[in-house]
């Protein structure tokens, strides 16, 4: 016991307090930063999932993998962490866009969300395919460091105890029937979070013909929050400004 | 001749692989003591080749044969009666390519979808099924797993798994590139590094090109780190399992000091960017090497402090101690590989059985008695945490001896017409990857074999006889990978 508490009071205080404006390393892959200007030294072909387009220059964060190929005079990778969004369009970041700008019209708190998610919002996770990066990310939100917990946020086990699902990996085809028998289980109202490169276009595995992406045809999805895989401090903020102000 | 002898990382010519008739392969199997890495066939026009691959431990060599079958064969006798290690690679051949193992006695399917399959059924007072999956409790991978218990206790367990194919071996196929790499690192997200790297030996040793020490030291220094940081991560979801909640909250932040340091190397907490074909795409400075020695003395010091309250607690013992034990004879049989292996007292280690000279075998100074059960692959993973620390700071000794060499080579012509073979032991174990280059210098062939592939049925042997309750716990212990197995 004593050896117990003294390893706790080694341990001391692990939590990040502000996890809003949490400090990151500055080599982390965020927000892309692209000069236009510059835009005739991007090579398209760099890409492995066809998220750079040249003309005009835009990168899609909903195909990005953030792997740094691309980088050139014309792109940049910035720490900038906080990539989530309520729509698939806003994810396609152009030139003139900074990341100040993209964080204020980003994600746009809806009024019925906030009335009733934003004092707790349990979440059913669903891996349709996914490679384990983004599931240990996942888990590493609840962890001492980034405690999710505290804001109301929790994974939970049942589907019935849920109000929204997150959904990782590409949407197998073998996995496609429980994906969709989940989400009906979830009472209603709920939200649908696509997380991840996979999950929001396919991501690298955009070309395999074992996907099944049906899913999200018939179920819009609320928010997106890109990622190779998503850093938990990604994550909790973009899921934070969805159901709070 | 049956067998063209090689090496790790080095390829073959196709035409010097002999075609042999199947019974000769399979009397050799049995008399010798070579375990099988590889088993998957290719299209040649009308006809299936069929490679076999496999490895001898003790000297450290690689016997690649071939048998091929013509189109209107349609059945073999199958081997895994007289070698049960060949189960799971006679399953994924007979869905890839319809040939059917004779006498096999279990031709379940691997990975295609088995929504009509039936599975095992027990009878009997008190008996019942527990179905758990696809999608589990916790935010993990999915699979079925279907327990036959009577009472507490587990009968049987029968994982059904492929919900996470992706058709990735596939993906492979066409031109030699780096944007593969990529897709490498998203075989399994928690071993990038580790396939990553089999990846880039594979397409190194298909061109012939020879990477600087400084890259190889590199790549070395975060499978290492990898390896810690997944362990430290593993040791805490055991001791959270056992409702342990000071371990499970001390390890997980422990692992995010190793992670948060991969980040500060390569921009991302897994490493994923870091290994690319021809070498590595960040540096490891003066700087940056202190960084890791620190770190890695500040976790290695939380570790041995949290790992030694564990192991004298009696709490944590009797949840830990003869709870899923798999024997040697059993874990041998089943081909296991890795850590797994280990902890069951097999000495398999790829990195040691296969000569690479940047390795030293040396220890980090623990020891315990290999027993099979939940306490010994806890204390295994202690026992990896402890020796990577070393590894890394021979690593990192040696780093200074190569500042000036170059981080990433051009690749040389790729060999048309060749194979090539690379195994990496990643932190769940041995890792294959195997490609055949056709005429035109492009792969015609992919194929991946990941140590949860020979693990899975382990994990069925060590819940058998315990009590349903001691699953999670038992599961948590080997950590296999859904992904890596369904590809």
């Amino acid at each position: 016991m004593i050896d117990t508490i003294i390893q706790k009071y080694y341990q001391g205080k692990q939590y990040i307090a502000d996890i809003k404006n949490a400090p990151i390393k500055e080599q982390f892959r965020g927000y892309p930063i692209l000069n236009s200007e510059e835009k005739e030294s991007a090579d398209e072909n760099s890409c492995p999932t066809g998220a750079l387009i040249k003309n005009p220059l835009s990168v899609d964060m909903g195909k990005c993998t953030f792997c740094g190929n691309c980088q050139c005079k014309a792109i940049k990778f910035g720490s900038f962490y906080k990539l989530g969004s309520d729509s698939r369009e806003k994810l396609v970041i152009t030139g003139e866009l900074t990341e100040q700008e993209y964080e204020k019209t980003a994600i746009k708190s809806r009024k019925e969300i906030k009335k009733v998610f934003s004092k707790s919002l349990k979440l059913r996770q669903v891996s349709a395919g996914g490679c384990n990066g983004c599931e240990m990310e996942l888990n590493a939100c609840s962890n001492c460091n980034f405690d999710m917990g505290r804001f109301g946020i929790d994974f939970v086990a049942s589907p019935r105890h849920a109000d929204g699902l997150v959904i990782t990996g590409p949407i197998t085809k073998n996995m496609a029937f429980a994906l969709e028998d989940c989400y009906k289980s979830v009472p209603n109202p709920k939200i649908v979070i696509l997380t991840g490169a996979c999950a929001i276009s396919g991501g690298i595995f955009q070309k395999s013909d074992m996907l099944n992406r049906e899913f999200l045809e018939k179920y819009p999805a609320d928010l997106y929050i890109p990622g190779c895989p998503v850093h938990p401090l990604t994550f909790i903020n973009a899921v934070l400004s969805f159901i709070s102000n | 001749m049956n067998w063209k002898v090689t090496e790790n990382n080095s390829n073959i010519k196709l035409r010097d692989i002999p075609t042999v008739n199947i019974e000769d392969i399979r009397n050799d199997i049995i008399s010798s003591n070579r375990r099988v890495i590889g088993f998957f066939g290719n299209k040649e026009e009308e006809k299936i080749r069929l490679y076999i691959i496999t490895a001898d431990d003790t000297e450290g060599k690689i016997y690649v044969s071939s048998v091929l079958f013509a189109p209107e064969t349609k059945e073999y006798e199958s081997f895994t009666r007289d070698i049960p290690s060949f189960h799971m690679f006679e399953r994924e051949f007979y869905e890839e390519y319809k040939i059917e193992p004779k006498n096999h006695p279990w031709l379940k399917p691997v990975r295609k979808n088995q929504d009509k399959y039936e599975f095992f059924k027990m009878q009997g007072e008190d008996v019942h099924e527990v179905a758990v999956g696809p999608i589990h409790a916790g935010v993990i991978e999915p699979g079925h797993f279907r327990f036959m218990c009577q009472g507490e206790k587990v009968y049987e367990l029968e994982i059904m798994l492929g919900y996470q194919h992706r058709g990735i071996e596939k993906l492979f196929l066409g031109e030699i590139n780096s944007k593969k790499n990529k897709l490498a690192e998203s075989i399994c997200g928690d071993r990038v590094i580790a396939h990553n790297t089999a990846y880039s030996q594979v397409i190194e040793s298909l061109t012939e090109t020879k990477i600087t020490q400084r890259a190889k030291l590199i790549r070395r220094i975060a499978l290492e780190m990898e390896r810690i940081a997944i362990h430290i991560g593993d040791m805490g979801a055991i001791a959270g399992d056992m409702a342990y909640l000071t371990g499970a909250s001390i390890f997980g932040t422990t692992r995010t000091l190793v992670i948060n340091t991969m980040l500060e190397i390569s921009g991302s907490r897994f490493g994923r960017g870091l290994v690319e074909i021809g070498g590595v795409n960040f540096d490891i400075n003066k700087e940056m090497s202190d960084k890791i020695e620190a770190m890695l003395d500040k976790v290695e010091k939380i570790v041995d402090r949290t790992v030694s309250i564990m192991l004298r607690s009696p709490s944590c013992i009797s949840r830990m101690e003869k709870t899923g034990i798999v024997t040697k004879e059993i874990a041998k049989s089943l081909g296991a590989v890795g850590m797994a292996a280990r902890s069951s007292g097999m000495d398999i280690d790829c990195r040691f059985d296969f000569k690479d000279e940047l390795y030293n075998k040396n220890e980090g100074g623990y020891n315990y008695k290999a027993s099979g059960d939940v306490d010994s692959r806890f204390k295994q993973r202690y026992k990896e945490v402890k020796d990577s620390v070393i590894h890394i700071k021979n690593f990192l000794n040696k780093l200074k001896n190569y500042e000036e060499e170059e981080l990433k080579i051009g690749l040389n012509e790729v060999n048309p017409d060749t194979m090539a073979i690379s195994a990496v032991e990643g932190w769940r174990g041995e890792i294959v990857h195997i490609a055949l280059v056709g005429g035109n210098s492009e792969i015609i062939r992919y194929k991946i074999k990941d140590p949860s592939f020979n693990n899975w049925y382990m994990l069925a042997m060590a819940v058998r006889d315990n009590g349903i309750s001691d699953f999670p716990l038992c599961n948590k212990s080997f950590n296999l990978s859904y992904s890596g197995n369904d590809l």
